[in-house]
């Protein structure tokens, strides 16, 4: 073996093993930082598994849960699966101001954990814009069409934290 | 009309582009010489198509025929002419159409500037970048066709995206990302061609050398653009969060900025040559990469305002480029063996390999933590997103490290220095560095990530200064010139090596003001009634009511506060929410005090009219403006890196490059 050729092997070897070092590290530290996506009957039925990690929880606003104090900014309202009324809900407490957009039944996601005494400690909130846009069919009624519209939120745009 | 018009120049383009493809390739591979001319004729034919089917795009957006389906998509009669005009990249199939346009003009300069060069290989290398023109002829023919003719013809559409109409800033950030992207297909197409060809002499190096070097320039003014669009117009308070989108034009940048330093190894010392091919290519892949991750809305983020059945498509094609760049490498990689072994642990090539190393180290995590939620996703049907503290704790120490290579590197000879002449270099710098980092402590200033990127880049700086002017320094003193005629002459006789420690002056500039921005930020929330003060750091905020207004697209609501700043000054501050006609969602504007020192961010939050009151996210942000007023300098270094040499001057710069030289003298060509 020449000592080129030598040289080369080390390189490989020691690239291979600083590259498996690194993905090791990677991999620890991203399964860290993973945050689950949940919505409220998910984060439920984790039972007690559910108290701690933090998570996003992907929900609507239960309609005339929103209890908000504009002197201290504490902000309290229930996270629901869904519009339906019997749906799970999970109560959610965040110390900020909602954006403006934040209603009734608008959908939200919240970042933060859970704990055992059923409150989710939320550090980030987002609110599901509805960012597609179509144009109101001829003859029909403006406010309907903007009420349509209100109904497919897609994409989290507005960030607060 | 239009859609007919239209899409007769994309299937034109898509002609063009088959054709010269395939003459290239053949005439490449067979080492006619005869083909060349037609190949250009074809690239001709290709920008001209593009550019007409994009000027139809305009036309029909400007006169709303919304008989086109893409105006019908994103054009309104509301709109203001300058964000009519700026709609055409504002969704999807617009976009990939504007690429190919962007596409038609970068085939159409590399033509002109290397039509008198050797045929054989020129052809193979613009054969390769129409073939990228094929995917996406095709694309804008059929994936993504714009120009569905629609029936019957709406009166009149939604307009372009809000968010995309909020600022001004998205009429130049755009265009500039996509130069840095499609620019990556011109060193794609040199860098298959010297494989294919089985060389890399200085007829492929030297303009993919030149072609990463611009794409590079737009890329990183299009991401820094980017980060500053996100913090004037989305109002979370921030510039950057490690978005999909975001990381999509980061990867590329990474890779290409390592191959902008890998190739200075290759062209001095004839090492690292596979290496530095291969991230020519990876920096290729991954800008097609980003674009599938952008334009796909395969992540649910921001910028992906569409939805498309463009995805497989991309996937198909990045699979089929990544199959063939490794096939070619591996198949050519014995005829680029390095011509030397590596001198000296302590060098300059050593340093350079280093800052490889790290960034696409830092790629890796990145691509990583990017991919790895729709990994999950796509595998085990679970929706996780991966946090920022993953991004920031993998790469903040890899570009610390980066910082301090951009000071050991350029202080360092090429070769096999003396352990003097490595202390004479980096003494004064490393005690730099070191009172750098004394005086912030002492200053009271804490964190260790920050403290230590300010006293490496006390460090980097120092080098980069000393490197900057010395040569100057000695022309004053040799041939008694005064200190702007040596300074020029100077850079003219090493453009790039001046040109690049211009960057490096940025990048340490860029390097500080993230650090201190972020690490130094302080927020607050504040709800006023009418009449009420509040004061935050050295600033007071009183609210004075609000005030309303309409503008052509939209009607706007804006919180009045009066900031007293700590010179006294009583500014107006006016954060206001944007209602769109055609939205539910308000978008807000956030009200910013620029200064050197320090930013003041002002967000409007939620207001109630009917008791006066308004709540605001307030920040202050120091040294944050720095990052966006990095960018003239970057252009500059850029430019002045990469301007076409004369004859002449290519004869002395070729000559300087041939090993072997001595240190002392390479170190004043570099």
């Amino acid at each position: 073996m020449t000592s080129q050729a030598r040289n080369r092997l080390f390189a490989v070897v020691a690239l291979l093993i600083a590259g498996a070092g690194l993905a090791y590290i990677a991999l620890g530290d991203l399964e860290e930082n993973l945050v689950y996506y949940w919505s409220p009957g998910e984060l439920l039925a984790q039972g007690e598994k559910g108290y701690g990690p933090t998570v996003r929880l992907g929900g609507v606003v239960k309609p005339g849960t929103i209890q908000f104090d504009s002197g201290s900014h504490e902000l309290a309202f229930q996270l629901a699966d869904s519009h339906a009324a019997e749906a799970s809900a999970v109560k959610v407490h965040s110390r900020e101001v909602p954006p403006q957009m934040f209603r009734d039944g608008i959908g939200v996601v919240v970042e933060g954990s859970y704990s055992s005494n059923g409150v989710f400690e939320s550090n980030r909130l987002m609110v599901n814009h509805s960012n597609e846009y179509r144009a109101p069919k001829e003859g029909e009624d403006p406010k309907q069409w903007q009420e349509s519209l209100k109904g497919d939120t897609t994409t989290t745009s507005a960030r607060t934290r | 009309m239009n859609a007919t018009l239209g899409y007769a120049f994309v299937l034109g383009g898509l002609a063009f582009a088959v054709f010269g493809a395939v003459v290239g390739f053949v005439g490449g591979l067979r080492h006619s010489q005869t083909g060349y001319t037609w190949v250009l004729r074809s690239v001709i034919g290709f920008f001209v198509c593009m550019l007409m089917a994009n000027a139809v795009m305009v036309f029909a957006l400007v006169t709303h025929d919304f008989s086109v389906s893409y105006v019908a998509q994103v054009g309104s009669r509301a709109t203001p002419l300058l964000f009519t005009v700026v709609s055409l990249w504002s969704a999807l199939e617009g976009s990939i159409l504007f690429w190919g346009l962007i596409l038609g003009c970068y085939l159409l300069a590399f033509g002109l500037a290397h039509r008198k060069e050797p045929p054989v290989a020129m052809q193979l290398a613009v054969g390769t970048m129409l073939a990228v023109g094929v995917f996406f002829a095709f694309l804008i023919a059929g994936p993504a066709n714009p120009f569905h003719a629609v029936s019957p013809v709406p009166l009149d559409g939604p307009g372009p995206n809000p968010l995309l109409q909020n600022h001004l800033l998205m009429v130049i950030h755009p265009p500039m990302l996509y130069l840095g992207y499609v620019g990556m297909t011109v060193p794609f197409g040199v860098a298959v061609a010297a494989l294919i060809r089985g060389e890399l002499s200085p007829t492929f190096m030297a303009p993919l050398r030149k072609w990463t070097l611009i794409a590079w320039a737009f890329l990183s003014v299009g991401i820094i653009l980017g980060a500053w669009w996100a913090y004037a117009v989305l109002g979370w308070g921030g510039y950057w969060a490690w978005d999909p989108v975001e990381n999509a034009s980061f990867l590329p940048w990474l890779t290409a900025t390592a191959f902008v330093h890998s190739t200075m190894v290759q062209e001095r010392k004839g090492m690292l040559k596979v290496w530095t091919v291969a991230l020519a290519l990876a920096s290729f892949i991954l800008t097609l990469l980003g674009t599938f991750m952008t334009r796909s809305g395969v992540f649910n983020s921001v910028h992906s305002f569409t939805q498309s059945d463009i995805g497989p498509t991309f996937l198909v094609f990045i699979g089929i480029l990544l199959v063939f760049s490794i096939a070619l490498l591996s198949s050519r990689a014995h005829l680029l063996a390095p011509e030397r072994p590596l001198d000296a642990p302590v060098s300059r090539e050593t340093a350079i390999l280093v800052n490889n190393l790290m960034l696409v180290a830092i790629t890796f995590t990145v691509l990583l933590g990017t991919l790895f939620p729709l990994i999950s996703e796509a595998l085990r049907d679970k929706r996780i997103s991966v946090g920022e503290p993953y991004f920031n704790r993998m790469s903040v120490p890899g570009f610390l490290v980066v910082l301090f290579l951009m000071g050991v590197g350029p202080a360092l000879p090429w070769g096999r220095p003396t352990a003097a002449t490595i202390k004479k270099q980096l003494m004064l710098p490393a005690l730099i560095g070191v009172g750098v980092v004394v005086v912030t402590l002492l200053l009271g200033f804490r964190g260790g990530y920050a403290v230590a990127s300010f006293g490496l880049a006390g460090f980097a700086l120092t080098v980069t200064l000393r490197e900057l002017l010395l040569p100057a320094k000695v022309r004053m003193t040799e041939h008694g010139e005064r200190p702007w005629t040596a300074v020029v002459r100077s850079a003219q006789r090493a453009r790039r090596r001046f040109g690049g420690y211009l960057v490096h002056l940025a990048v340490i500039m860029i390097a500080v003001a993230v650090s201190a921005s972020s690490s130094y930020v302080t927020k607050t929330t504040v709800t006023l009634k009418d009449g009420e003060s509040s004061k935050f750091g050295r600033y007071e905020l009183t609210m004075r009511g609000f005030t309303e207004g309409q503008e052509p697209h939209r009607s706007y609501l804006a919180a009045k506060l009066d900031v007293k700043t700590p010179d006294g000054e009583v500014r107006q501050a006016l954060p206001r929410m944007n209602f769109y006609e055609r939205s539910t969602d308000p978008i807000g504007t956030p009200w910013v005090r620029e200064t050197a020192r320090e930013d003041l961010y002002i967000s409007l939050m939620a207001f109630s009219q009917a008791e006066n009151t308004a709540s605001f996210n307030v920040w202050v942000f120091p040294l944050v403006s720095w990052i966006w007023w990095s960018i003239p300098l970057i252009l500059l270094g850029s430019a002045i890196a990469a301007w076409p040499t004369r004859k002449k001057a290519t004869a002395t710069v070729s000559a300087a490059a041939s090993p072997p030289v001595s240190p002392q003298a390479s170190r004043g060509a570099a």
